[in-house]
């Protein structure tokens, strides 16, 4: 199975409105944002999202001038009790794997971490290796 | 699409026959070695018999100035020179200098030559403050201009063959009817496009098979961006096989990158209104820095600052006087333009000495934090970055602070926000290294940049006069 999740990353010039103009477009296309972070270092920012139609939001981005990409990442399912996402983190460490970005929600019972990562096939089976489970985007969305 | 796929195919076949005649055959039907040539015989001329054409030019320029303009018979009495004191190239030291903010100062006709129904066409350069500089040209000016793109186009390739469409502004700038004129005589087929509305500029370049273009760098620029929305590869689905690109200064960056993306040899064409508009240099099959025409312009490089000649090679100021002008004949017309002259014969046997590219108006020049520098330094830095696109905006602010806004090229964003920020510090580093002067460097999404058709406003100066 497919279980590499994608982010939709945005490019966005660091000026008020930009955040709001992105959900508009996505509301207008009748795409729900499921997560969201914003990484912006003062003079540009980086909007990424999970979204329900990814396809379909990338067009309608597109379509508006938006510079869009996509952007793999592991999602990396947790119970929700503390340690659970230090156990992740060092996992990885272990195995010289730099984590380029990282973040997580919760939905429920469940705890969820998104692992950017250089090497996602290694990042992949080490994970796996450890008995985590990974969520594809399916999965993920029917949280 | 199927249209566009045949027009590429049948153009290759056509190029690959044209090549072969163009190496025996030149434009005229005259046989020639492989370098083709409009006038052999004064392209080529050896520079003593070059000179004494020059020379006989400045005197009867003076001589005719000296009866028939009163701006410069005051000039001449204020610094005690007759004509007769003219006797070689070395006296135009001793003649003045006639500066744009002259020709400001007499507007709309005090400069003319002839009697006034004698000139048959105006032309008028963008006055930025105030009046424009009004350029008036008699019937052989018209054909002498047309004569010199001519060469001009010719030494590049071009043929009665090609297809030309200018995408230069026509009416009172000279891009537009100039290079008309000269391409007409050449035998080509001439669209007379002018600038804007992309949309129609593709439907000619395609409907018509076009070969060549006249356009503006930064044009040429936004229109490959425009080509790209619409999944068109200039040089997989279109017939060109030349660009001319000028009147805007540009790097040899930017010819690279015009060139990669369209699949074109580009050739550097420099030229101003005060001295007919376009064809006053241009380069050759060799793309090596522009021929002069020197049987028809003096050319002196001076000193921005003090007006002294500078030597063959120094980088200066260019200066030119015209040789041929009949309604309205200039004295060292300070251009303004930064350049300086190659020294060194042309392999292509021209003996119409190059200049260099131009690397900056001296107009142009800023000045920030003691440091001289100009905007085409900085456009060299990011036009070698594959990961920037074609536009950008120098802005400096109250207190000497240099910020450049540079859009991303299209496709060269990958979604981590660690290569970007890795890339503008990449840019800063080498922009500080090439001008001494560290901006702060804003990366944009394609796009962001207000585009403009015409000559792009790349500097905005903030700081109180
Ligand atoms: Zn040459």
């Amino acid at each position: 199975m497919n279980r590499t999740a994608h982010l939709i990353a945005v490019f966005l010039e660091n000026k008020p409105g930009q955040t709001a103009r992105v959900s508009k477009i996505l509301a207008d296309a009748g795409v729900n944002l499921c997560w969201l972070t914003i990484a912006n270092n003062g003079t540009f920012g980086v909007m990424k999202f999970l979204v329900d139609q990814c396809d379909l939001a990338v067009t309608a981005l597109k379509q508006q001038g938006l510079m869009v990409s996509l952007l793999p990442v592991l999602a990396v399912e947790t119970d929700n009790r503390p340690g659970a996402l230090l156990r992740v983190t060092d996992s990885l460490r272990a195995q010289n794997i730099n984590l380029d970005n990282c973040s997580g929600f919760v939905a429920g019972e469940h705890a969820l971490l998104l692992v950017e990562v250089p090497n996602i096939v290694q990042a992949r089976a080490t994970l796996e290796e450890q008995g985590f489970r990974l969520l594809s985007q399916d999965e993920m969305l029917r949280l | 699409m199927q249209l566009v796929g045949w027009c590429a195919a049948e153009i290759r076949i056509h190029n690959h026959t044209q090549a072969n005649q163009d190496s025996t055959w030149d434009s005229r039907g005259y046989k020639s070695p492989g370098t083709m040539f409009w006038d052999r015989e004064l392209e080529t001329l050896a520079r003593p018999a070059l000179e004494k054409i020059q020379l006989k030019g400045l005197q009867e320029t003076v001589q005719r100035i000296a009866a028939r303009v009163p701006f410069y018979q005051r000039r001449f009495d204020a610094l005690g020179i007759r004509p007769e004191d003219i006797r070689s190239l070395e006296d135009i030291n001793r003649l003045p200098f006639t500066t744009g903010a002259d020709l400001r100062s007499i507007y709309p006709d005090g400069l003319l030559a002839v009697d006034p129904d004698v000139p048959v066409r105006l032309h008028t350069s963008s006055g930025t403050s105030g009046k424009p500089k009004a350029v008036f040209f008699s019937s052989s000016d018209v054909s002498n201009a047309a004569e010199l793109i001519a060469r001009s186009l010719v030494m590049t390739g071009i043929t009665r063959r090609d297809v030309l469409q200018n995408m230069m502004s026509y009416g009172l700038f000279t891009g537009g009817l100039v290079m008309h004129y000269g391409a007409e005589k050449v035998g080509c087929l001439v669209i007379p496009a002018g600038p804007g509305s992309s949309e129609r500029q593709l439907m000619l370049m395609q409907d018509f098979k076009v070969t060549a273009v006249h356009i503006l760098p930064s044009y040429a620029l936004y229109f490959a961006g425009f080509l790209e929305q619409r999944n068109i590869n200039p040089a997989r689905d279109l017939c060109l096989r030349k660009a001319f690109v000028g009147s805007e200064p540009h790097t040899e960056e930017t010819r690279h990158r015009i060139e990669q993306i369209y699949g074109v040899d580009v050739y550097n064409s420099y030229g101003l209104t005060e001295m007919n508009g376009p064809g006053v240099a241009f380069e050759c099959e060799h793309k090596a820095g522009l021929h002069l025409w020197e049987d028809n312009y003096l050319l002196e490089i001076v000193d921005p600052a003090t007006g002294e000649p500078l030597p063959e090679g120094k980088t200066g100021e260019l200066v030119l006087t015209t040789l041929k002008r009949e309604a309205m004949p200039l004295l060292r017309y300070r251009t303004r333009d930064i350049t300086s002259i190659i020294p060194e014969p042309c392999v292509c046997g021209r003996t119409h000495r190059r200049l260099q590219r131009i690397t900056g108006r001296s107009d142009d020049m800023l000045i920030i934090r003691g440091v001289n520098l100009f905007p085409q330094q900085i456009e060299r830095v990011l036009m070698s970055f594959p990961e920037i696109g074609r536009n950008y905006l120098i802005i400096i602010d109250g207190l000497d602070d240099l910020t450049i806004r540079a859009e991303l090229a299209t496709g060269a964003f990958d979604g981590y926000v660690e290569h970007l920020a890795a890339l503008q510090a990449r840019l800063i580093e080498r922009i500080r290294a090439e001008t001494w002067v560290k901006p702060t460097l804003e990366l944009l999404p394609a796009g962001s940049l207000p585009v403009t058709e015409g000559k792009a406003k790349r500097v905005i100066d903030n700081r109180s006069l």
